[in-house]
């Protein structure tokens, strides 16, 4: 018989601290593009998103993989789907009925978890082929993954394009604008949020050269 | 791989789907006074801003009650009736004949006078746009505003709802010196100096502009008579 493996044995750790780096699902994976886009011009909204998607993966994750054995192939990606919709309008619901004004700032980007392909991605790639508990710290591990880029990316799109930090006005405080400095506005619009993965992705790659690829 | 028969299938979606629906109408079902209540405050919350006060969530209700001394239903004779102010829909009045109509006004005893607040609703380039209009008691002189809009091009016509440029229809007059009803003018390239019915529109939200202007004639428009009929 097969001896029972520890919960944090090497191989779970790995599904929990791989997507932080070398397995990241934003900027090795190149996934979730959309959400990383739309809403990091301020922090507090990428904090809830990244809760909100750690809540949808995590659960999602366990449910797939609990149902593993029973879904039939033919019809797995709909039986995925309705899962992660299900859970996902459950989080808008929760949302607006205790933190109301964050969930009007993230307005559809909630709705829009659905699609949110980290998600897809897991399900069908890791929890399908798992056990609930490793399929839980994969979970877990992409979505901390996901909102850490998140927090990263808002943390310099709000500091410089309003010059707050999760909304506590920094550069007023240390006397900033009387020295004639202006917010970028280009940091609070969509193209930039682009702009700075592709400087992460750059950053990241030139301290992990095994990610670059032969010509 | 092993292989699922039709019924199987068919069996294990429909029980799938019936667990789902049924966790999430209990959800909805459970959430729904919570939501409900977000939303009365947030409306709250658009009212007093028209008058400039700043307002949380959790005072929003007591400033409100505070503040707003009686809410007034017109019908479209322009005479009060008996109603519920608060919770008259401009969409869904809308949609009625014109003259079963109802008009809610909000009437607010505010910096040592009396302030009459009005919602405007309308369609602006990308969806809908709404606001408070709030009038000193000659029901002539505007006291503030507050708009907001649902899909407005951000940076552009969605600034409609910054302070700088509700700001500048504090003071300006919706009739004229004859006595007629003119509303004000968003005027795009900029309002003359002391022009008292004209603002300025917002550079490169011209479409926006436009369609704030003729919501606020339209709705400013059914409140005529009840104006003239009370003003001092």
């Amino acid at each position: 018989m097969k001896e029972k493996e520890s919960l944090f044995s090497p191989r779970n750790l790995k599904s929990l601290t791989g997507p932080l780096s070398a397995g990241n699902p934003v900027i090795v994976l190149v996934l979730g593009i959309c959400p990383t886009l739309a809403v990091t011009s301020q922090m507090k909204p990428a904090i809830v998103m990244s809760l909100s998607v750690m809540a949808v993966l995590s659960i999602g994750n366990v449910i797939i993989s609990l149902l593993r054995n029973t879904i039939p192939p033919r019809i797995r990606i709909i039986v995925q789907l309705t899962v992660i919709a299900a859970l996902v309008i459950l989080v808008d619901q929760v949302l607006k009925a205790y933190v109301f004004e964050v969930s009007q700032k993230l307005s559809v980007f909630v709705g829009l978890i659905i699609t949110n392909c980290i998600i897809m991605g897991r399900l069908e790639a890791f929890a399908m082929a798992n056990k609930p508990w490793p399929s839980f710290l994969d979970g877990i591990g992409n979505s901390l993954g996901f909102g850490f880029i998140l927090i990263i990316l808002s943390f310099f799109r709000e500091l410089l394009g309003a010059g707050t930090v999760y909304g506590y006005p920094v550069f007023e405080k240390i006397g900033l604008y009387s020295t004639g400095y202006v917010d970028n506005g280009l940091m609070s619009k969509a193209p930039m949020a682009l702009i700075l993965v592709g400087i992460l992705i750059w950053i990241h790659r030139s301290f992990n050269k095994d990610l670059i690829e032969s010509k | 791989m092993k292989t699922y028969s039709n019924l199987y299938i068919f069996t294990y979606s429909s029980v799938l789907v019936i667990i789902i629906a049924t966790l999430l109408s209990f959800t909805a079902f459970k959430l729904k006074p919570l939501q409900e209540k977000n939303i009365e405050i947030k409306k709250e919350r658009d009212i007093l801003s028209s008058i400039g006060v700043v307002s949380t969530a959790k005072n929003a209700d007591d400033l409100f009650k505070t503040h707003v001394i009686r809410n007034i239903v017109i019908n479209s004779k322009g005479v009060e009736i008996d109603g519920d102010a608060f919770n008259i829909s401009h969409k869904k009045e809308l949609e009625k004949p014109v003259d079963e109509r109802l008009y809610p006004l909000f009437e607010c005893q505010f910096d040592g006078q009396k302030i009459f607040i009005t919602p405007v609703w309308g369609i602006g380039m990308w969806g809908p746009i709404w606001g408070y209009i709030a009038l000193e008691d000659d029901f002539n002189t505007i006291y503030g505003v507050s708009f907001a809009s649902e899909a407005e091009t951000p940076g552009l016509g969605a600034e409609i709802d910054t302070k700088s440029f509700q700001a500048p229809f504090k003071g300006k007059k919706i009739f004229d010196e004859s006595g007629k009803f003119v509303s004000v003018s968003i005027i795009k390239g900029g309002a003359p100096p002391g022009d008292i019915h004209g603002v300025d529109a917002i550079s490169g939200g011209t479409i926006t502009s436009l369609a704030l202007q003729k919501t606020i004639f339209g709705c400013l428009d059914s409140y005529v008579t009840y104006f003239k009929n009370h003003d001092k």
